[in-house]
């Protein structure tokens, strides 16, 4: 039959067919070899708790927000603001007030979720936005080009945009990297970065210094261990199975890392 | 009138603006270009200051940057589309339109295309897309589609313009400084009219008539995916691309009775441009507003169906909320009214039909702004305030520099080449002389 010459072995060996399907698949070839291939963000570790490491010895950060215990004093967000040296509308945890329908009040902390799934590293087109191998999504801002794509496609809105000049720091020795962007480079997007820059020296999150009401907590999901700001620890997995926490919007495939334990008796109506 | 004569009248009102401006074309000329120096002012304020001069904060980080991308862009596909259909049919009254319709989708694409480059934080770091381009990212997508669709415009533009820039190096030769003289013969790459020129001339026309739908198509497609894979509210549909494809040809259309309307009257084409061409884009407008409107009633009747939450309240601050105002002004001034001056025999006339499509043009813009600003206005977490976002001065200049943009590049355009294309003309008269037999027909005040 015409136009069928793939099986067929009396066709010459470079049909015209042929010849441009090899150009073409050269070209794409080419086209894809320009683009490098260690800039495609690979998540580094789409597992769950109880999971091998990614990395031999890496932790795995996680958090958990009692709000049970929230009482909205923003301490969490000022502390946050002063030790990153942010302006007043970046609000990395920010704190929302959440009314039920007897008009009572309760308090709702969002930081980044640091998603296994992060819709705003998808999204980046410069490879910007990147996950480390211990789950937290951070921004190389010398990276980033300020289109504020990520923004838009953050369903958490953890994300901020340094329209201003940033507050600098007193000390003249700041060496701003993705782990401690500190100070924030106008133009480009910053968020949360669970204080990855603490971690290594073997301190809490700022945030969750600060919280007098320990309702923050910072979770290693590979050792499954979580502990706040006055060292209660607990066995993370029996803690979440104990309180029925959940994660919010999980609905949208993000696989979430921020935890919350809902208040008590209000209808949560959100 | 003879078939000769005809065409020498033709020639005539064609190359004439080529020829010279006056002093009106000059005037005109220098009003768009303070607006345009306005708009680059403004720039290089925001450049300083960054983009803090602006009306957009951390809720509604996309805002009048972001929605005249798509509204001018959209007019220069609209326009794209529009003319390679009209080739592709071979429709008999689109001689005197397809160069115009051509060059609108230049201007208004080269204008459009900077909005992307202004809207970044760090506009020197617009090249890292290629340094580090990430090809999961719909902002990469958009830089490729973008660039191939001017790349493929410019082509489409400059085919059936091969045989008017010979016309120009042979009839206008004495006529032109030595740049101008030497560009002609350049860019006529030798054409002279023989039959094998004329058929491959042909064939690479219509190659580019049916290469330009899907690579136009593409732009206003991956731009609403720059929406539609978020999960905002209001964005996160399934119907955005082609809705998008639907509305820029929407504008595209409406904004080419625009300027017929002016460059008819300018031009002085009343003979060539007549009210048949106005009645036969109006009725292409009121086909295309049906089309429209039905994408809108589609889109909201099932997601109102449902009021799904927040879906549900971006829908009711557009239909009874703080924008409702806006929304029923762009769904009644902007497509049923103008729907129905079109329709009426009694306003069906040049000048009913050319404030039907200003309105059109005004009501697309306005349609822009609805669908970026309102998804990002409203939050998507537990809080109900809703920030107004409004432009600052900067991106309104910024906005009427680009607007003034493509009228400047078009009375640019059209001293370079005729507003008309000869060629097709004369495609209509096989049998007349070719261009180098007919001498000075020209006849410049």
């Amino acid at each position: 039959m015409k136009g069928q010459t793939g099986g067929d072995a009396s066709a010459p060996a470079w049909s015209r067919r042929r010849l441009l399907g090899g150009i073409g698949a050269a070209a794409g070839m080419a086209a894809a070899s320009i683009i490098p291939l260690t800039q495609i963000p690979v998540a580094e570790s789409q597992g769950a708790a109880g999971q091998a490491p990614a990395k031999s010895g890496a932790r795995q950060w996680a958090f958990v927000i009692d709000m049970r215990r929230c009482d909205g004093c923003l301490y969490c967000t000022k502390a946050c603001q002063k030790e990153h040296f942010l302006p007043k509308d970046h609000e990395w945890i920010k704190v929302f007030e959440i009314k039920d329908r007897q008009g009572r009040k309760s308090y709702m902390p969002r930081l980044c979720m640091m998603c296994e799934n992060p819709p705003c590293l998808k999204v980046c087109p410069t490879a910007a936005t990147f996950k480390n191998p211990e789950g937290v999504v951070l921004v190389d801002q010398s990276k980033c080009i300020g289109c504020r794509m990520c923004m838009a496609a953050c369903p958490y809105e953890a994300r901020y945009f340094n329209y201003k000049d940033p507050i600098k720091p007193p000390s003249p020795f700041d060496n701003p990297m993705p782990e401690f962007p500190v100070p924030q480079q106008k133009g480009t997007v910053g968020k949360c970065i669970l204080c990855v820059h603490n971690a290594d020296k073997g301190k809490l999150p700022f945030c969750v210094d600060a919280c007098t009401m320990d309702a923050l907590y910072v979770v290693d999901l590979n050792s499954d261990v979580m502990t706040n700001g006055s060292g209660e620890t607990y066995v993370f997995s029996k803690y979440i199975y104990d309180n029925d926490a959940y994660r919010y919007k999980e609905e949208l495939n993000t696989s979430p890392r921020v935890w919350y334990v809902a208040g008590h008796g209000q209808a949560l109506d959100f | 009138m003879t078939a000769s004569s005809m065409e020498s009248g033709i020639r005539e009102a064609a190359i004439r603006p080529v020829l010279r401006g006056g002093w009106r074309w000059w005037a005109i000329f220098a009003l768009l270009t303070v607006i345009i120096s306005v708009g680059g002012v403004a720039y290089a304020y925001q450049l300083k200051d960054g983009l803090a001069v602006t009306g957009l904060d951390q809720r509604t980080s996309w805002g009048f940057y972001i929605s005249n991308l798509i509204f001018f862009m959209g007019i220069s596909y609209g326009a794209a589309i529009a003319s390679a259909v009209m080739r592709l049919t071979d429709v008999p009254w689109r001689r005197g339109l397809t160069r115009m319709l051509e060059s609108i989708a230049l201007a208004a694409a080269l204008a459009g295309a900077l909005f992307p480059v202004i809207d970044l934080g760090r506009p020197e770091r617009g090249w890292y897309l290629f340094r580090y381009g990430q090809i999961g990212s719909p902002v990469v997508w958009d830089v490729i589609v973008v660039t191939n669709y001017l790349v493929a415009l410019i082509l489409f533009l400059y085919l059936p313009l091969i045989p008017d820039f010979a016309y120009c190096r042979d009839q206008l030769g004495d006529r032109l400084g030595r740049v101008r003289r030497v560009s002609y013969r350049a860019l006529a790459l030798g054409w002279s009219g023989q039959p094998g020129q004329r058929k491959v001339l042909r064939q690479g026309i219509t190659v580019m008539s049916i290469l330009i739908i899907p690579v136009a198509m593409a732009v206003p497609s991956v731009l609403a995916w720059l929406f539609s894979v978020t999960v905002r509210p209001g964005w996160n549909s399934t119907i955005f691309a082609p809705y998008f494809v639907l509305g820029a040809v929407f504008s595209g259309v409406a904004a080419l009775v625009i300027i017929m309307a002016v460059i008819r009257k300018a031009y002085h084409l009343e003979s060539i441009i007549t009210e048949q061409h106005f009645r036969m884009l109006g009725y292409g407008l009121i086909a295309l507003a049906g089309a429209y409107l039905y994408f809108m009633i589609s889109e909201y009747v099932t997601e109102g169906y449902k009021m799904t939450g927040e879906t549900g309240s971006q829908l009711e601050l557009l239909m009874t909320g703080d924008l409702a105002w806006v929304f029923w002004l762009f769904v009644v001034g902007g497509v049923l009214l103008p729907m129905a001056t079109i329709a009426i025999p009694l306003t069906r006339n040049i000048l009913g039909i050319t404030v039907a499509s200003i309105a059109i043009v005004l009501g697309m813009f306005v349609k822009r702004f609805l669908i970026v600003v309102p998804g990002l206005a409203e939050s998507v977490l537990p809080t109900d305030v809703l920030k107004a976002y409004e432009p600052t001065w900067v991106e309104v200049a910024i906005t009427l520099a680009a607007a003034a943009a493509i009228p400047w590049l078009l009375m640019i355009f059209f001293r370079l080449f005729p507003v008309i294309s000869i060629h097709e003309f004369e495609a209509a008269h096989p049998d007349g002389p070719p261009p180098s037999a007919v001498a000075g027909v020209t006849g410049g005040k």
